[in-house]
């Protein structure tokens, strides 16, 4: 076989990545690209905030240059197109390929910094060198200072993952499925002790890191940004009560920063034992939203499953905070000149920022309606949830088409939603 | 605070009204710096026309140009941290208004120093709402600057990386510090119609406002950024408005990939088709209902075109032995004996199984014995005249897709045990591929709780002759032998 160009290998191994949820950029260390060791700068920069520099028309932003170091793998795991049995087109990067590419898009401004991750060739150890590597050289040869995120294999020593996280701003094991059994099924090369070990090995190296850097103040960074991981949604029969369960249980475990939800969906080449049908992405989106709930709206896992139908799922019509709201029904109306901030977080329709100027505008005049409704996107939402001085919604939180009253009318945008 | 605005009344002469010029669009000091000195002197809002650069002042043509003189006992202007760094931005604004409805702003903040948290009011909020247009104009341009290399004529100077951008404000200057953090090591320009900068590696400096034509026309880079653009996309997951929503159009015509838009969603629909189309030729799935009868699998296997296999001139073989049976016996495939038969394991690897189950004392009609593939594959060869069919073996995938029945047979029968003869059997109930030699002989538990013993296909000891032979033929009644001995300790 000819030669694959780079922009070929570009195609195919950008293509195997786009399975992948994270494209996160932020929350990592403040550095720049001024002076430095050799007194003529870096290149690069992260200030807290990372940047989406263009969207697909997916709607998912790209922030940085996502790909995969090789598309080749020993493992033959049934949700992934890059699986042993699958006839894809293969290709495979060098190292200094990788990081030619990262500098010449860095240097454009099309990206943030690397998000690398790799089929296992010859064997984990093996892999994790030639991601480790890549690394290395945007570190230390071009003292680059943008984001790297290095996807770590957890069949790989604890040492060679260690040295990833010394080098990359983020670090993420994937858990791959919310349950163990639908991994004993469709991952039968993984083992989900030990991704959990691997999981506590990056925990534990955090900690210790910033142990140390509150002692002396030139101890090495390790993976400022953190960790996270991913799981796979709708390939298995887990609901979404045990995948918020299980979600929860690693956020706690495992100090991880964030858990990416990737909706299954259909793969050239699939394994036989997989679904026919792809979940809908709105599912996705409300698994997400639940993220959301429990990390910003003090939200307890209990009370995301308590907003699940009986099946175990949340509904796809309606947002989990609506729903919750819907079979809570006695905790409301809520008061908005009187409530306290957590329970003005659970009306539907105020977002923390609204529940901000809410709390900050009442200490100046009693709200109006009106008045909430210049703080909010939507009144119409959040009306039956709340009194104002003018308004009390006599009836309706207790209508019992509420639910149709609010749930949105999608049949015009499922087009395009699922 | 009306009493406050009476009290101004004292110093200034109602019919004064004053013009101010500001010497640059973006210039926060200087608004500061004037606008001080007008609250001091307790001048209205609306007796003060403010003009940037370029902007008209004939509203107040007959306004006093000249500043009023701030009186000895002025009270110190009261601006909170808040207003400021809210000012500092809503003043990039390209909205002429801005500069009056800060000024009425701090006018009104004399009187409430905490006016800035009643979010509720008309003014604070049109305030935030034009600091919010500015920073995400300016988090755009942090984000859709696109540089383009030039080789530079100058001697030594090397590369320059130049950009064309269209600020909706007066961000450029603002946002100087960002690029030149981010790209201290470089030699680079940004070109825009209000103004440019250029950055040398060590000194910034500002150059008037560019065309677009002043810019580089392309970068032999942006092919590779618009095949990885094409290749992240998923077109299983279109979603136009959320990408609009971030990246509007007015964006896109400086930006490379933007041009590929309408292809990508034009053609997303095919793509998604052909994705699922090439998934579904060997689809079935949990969601998708097994037959919970044997009978209902025999007649469904006959049907079964889910691989090539099942295409070819052949006939399925369904398991046979009792629906109870605590040991499940697993093939490979149906051979041309056993096709013919249509029963499994008549052909001669078949009777010499017989021969070693009798051996090991174990009865083979006390058992279910199948195979991990239900077709017969094969190439037609012409032999000696006659057509023949050569056993060919069946690919990872086909074993995969054919793992759908041997698990809906496992489902019903429940053996307590399971014996998988040969890798492709093995693969059949595991999922993945195992060498024979290494699994031998130790069971491997399976998710319902039964057990996964791996031996050799007694085919194989067909195809050994002298001492190999003996020593597999060894091996293979070992294996046999301990099967038993389990047998004997699970069925109780």
């Amino acid at each position: 076989m000819a030669a694959q160009s780079i922009l070929q290998k570009l195609e195919i191994l950008a293509d195997a990545a786009k399975y992948d949820a994270s494209c996160a950029s932020s929350g990592t260390a403040k550095r720049n690209s001024m002076g430095g060791p050799n007194g003529r700068g870096g290149i690069g920069s992260t200030e807290g905030m990372g940047i989406c520099h263009a969207y697909a028309p997916d709607g998912r932003c790209i922030s940085l240059l996502k790909i995969l170091l090789t598309n080749h793998c020993v493992f033959d795991c049934h949700y992934c197109v890059n699986r042993k049995s699958s006839n894809v087109a293969r290709a495979r990067f060098t190292p200094q390929e990788v990081v030619d590419l990262t500098l010449a898009f860095y240097r454009r401004n099309y990206i943030e910094g690397l998000f690398l991750s790799s089929g296992i060739v010859k064997s984990s150890n093996h892999t994790m060198e030639q991601l480790v590597e890549v690394a290395r050289i945007l570190r230390e040869e071009h003292d680059f200072r943008g984001y790297i995120h290095l996807k770590t294999i957890p069949e790989a020593d604890a040492e060679m993952v260690h040295q990833a996280g010394l080098y990359a701003d983020r670090v993420s094991i994937n858990v791959e499925l919310p349950t163990d059994s639908g991994l004993t099924r469709l991952a039968p090369d993984k083992n989900a002790a030990q991704i959990e070990g691997a999981m506590g090995k990056v925990k534990a190296d955090l900690v210790e890191a910033k142990d140390a850097r509150k002692r002396f103040r030139h101890a090495p960074r390790f993976a400022p940004a953190g960790q996270s991981t991913q799981m796979i949604v709708g390939a298995d029969a887990a609901t979404d009560s045990d995948i918020v369960g299980k979600a929860s249980r690693l956020y706690d475990s495992f100090g991880l920063r964030r858990v990416y939800y990737s909706a299954f969906s259909p793969i050239p080449d699939a394994s036989a034992v997989l679904p026919l049908k792809r979940p809908p992405l709105i599912r996705e989106h409300r698994l997400y939203q639940s993220d959301w709930l429990m990390r910003f709206y003090g939200y307890k896992p209990a009370d995301v499953m308590q907003a699940t139908e009986p099946d175990g799922n949340l509904p796809l019509d309606i947002d989990p905070k609506l729903a919750w709201a819907l079979k809570f029904r006695g905790a409301f109306p809520v008061d908005v000149n009187r409530a306290s901030k957590e329970q003005l977080l659970r009306v539907p329709g105020l977002g923390v920022k609204a529940v901000g100027k809410i709390l900050a505008s009442r200490r100046h005049r009693a709200l109006r309606l009106d008045d909430v409704a210049r703080l909010t996107l939507s009144i119409t939402k959040v009306r039956p949830f709340i009194c104002t001085v003018d308004w009390r919604p006599v009836l309706l939180t207790d209508r019992a088409d509420l639910r149709s009253l609010l749930a949105p009318k999608t049949e015009q945008l499922e087009l395009f939603a699922a | 605070m009306i009493a406050k605005q009476n009290m101004g009344l004292q110093h200034v002469k109602l019919s004064s009204y004053y013009v101010v010029h500001l010497p640059e669009a973006d210039d926060f000091d200087f608004w500061r710096e004037r606008a001080r000195v007008l609250v001091q002197c307790e001048v209205p809002p609306d007796r003060i026309a403010w003009v940037e650069p370029g902007g008209s002042g004939d509203l107040f043509a007959h306004g006093d140009r000249n500043m009023p003189v701030t009186p000895a006992d002025a009270r110190p202007v009261r601006a909170n941290r808040r207003f400021v760094s809210l000012a500092r931005n809503a003043i990039l604004h390209s909205d002429p208004e801005r500069f009056a409805l800060l000024y009425r702003l701090l006018w009104r903040l004399q009187a409430n120093p905490r006016m800035m948290e009643d979010k509720a009011d008309t003014d604070v909020r049109r305030v935030e709402d034009l600091a919010k247009n500015v920073r995400r104009d300016s988090h755009k341009m942090h984000a859709f600057v696109r540089f383009r290399l030039v080789e530079s004529e100058d001697e030594g100077l090397g590369e320059h990386y130049v950009a064309w951008f269209e600020p909706e404000h007066h961000i450029l200057r603002a946002n100087a510090g960002f690029f030149m953090r981010r790209f201290s090591n470089m030699r680079w320009s940004i070109l825009t119609p209000r103004g440019s900068l250029h950055w040398d590696g060590s000194s910034m400096s500002e150059g008037p406002p560019a065309q677009r034509s002043d810019a580089p026309g392309g970068d032999p880079m942006e092919d590779l950024w618009r095949s990885y653009y094409a290749a992240i996309f998923n077109p299983a997951r279109l979603k136009v408005g959320a990408m609009l929503k971030e990246m509007p159009k007015k964006y896109w015509k400086n930006m490379p990939e933007a041009a590929l838009i309408p292809e990508l969603i034009a053609g997303a629909q095919n793509r998604e088709a052909a994705m699922v189309a090439k998934g579904k030729s060997v689809f079935s799935g949990e969601f998708e209902k097994r037959p919970d009868t044997l009978e209902a699998i025999d007649k469904a296997i006959h049907a079964c075109r889910k691989c090539p296999i099942g295409a070819l001139d052949n006939h399925a073989v369904m398991g046979e032995g009792p629906r109870d049976a605590a040991l499940m016996i697993v093939g490979e495939q149906p051979g041309d004996h056993e096709d013919q038969a249509g029963r499994p394991f008549v052909g001669p690897a078949g009777k010499l199984l017989d021969q070693h189950l009798d051996r090991a004392g174990i009865d083979r009609r006390s058992a279910y014995v199948t195979n991990a593939v239900k077709h017969f594959k094969y190439v037609p060869k012409i032999v000696r005249g006659g057509k023949r069919r050569l056993h060919q073996n069946p690919q990872a995938k086909e074993i995969d897709t054919c793992r759908w029945w041997i698990e809906a047979e496992r489902a019903i029968v429940q053996p307590k045990l399971v014996l998988a003869m040969g890798a492709s059997a093995a693969r059949g109930l595991l999922g993945r591929t195992v060498s024979i030699s290494k699994v031998r002989g130790v069971p491997i538990p399976l998710e319902d709780g039964s057990e996964l013993w791996v031996t050799a296909h007694p085919s194989y000891l067909l195809r050994l002759d002298g001492p190999a032979r003996e020593e597999q033929a060894r091996l293979f009644d070992a294996d046999l032998a301990a099967v038993k001995a389990r047998l004997g300790e699970v069925a109780g």
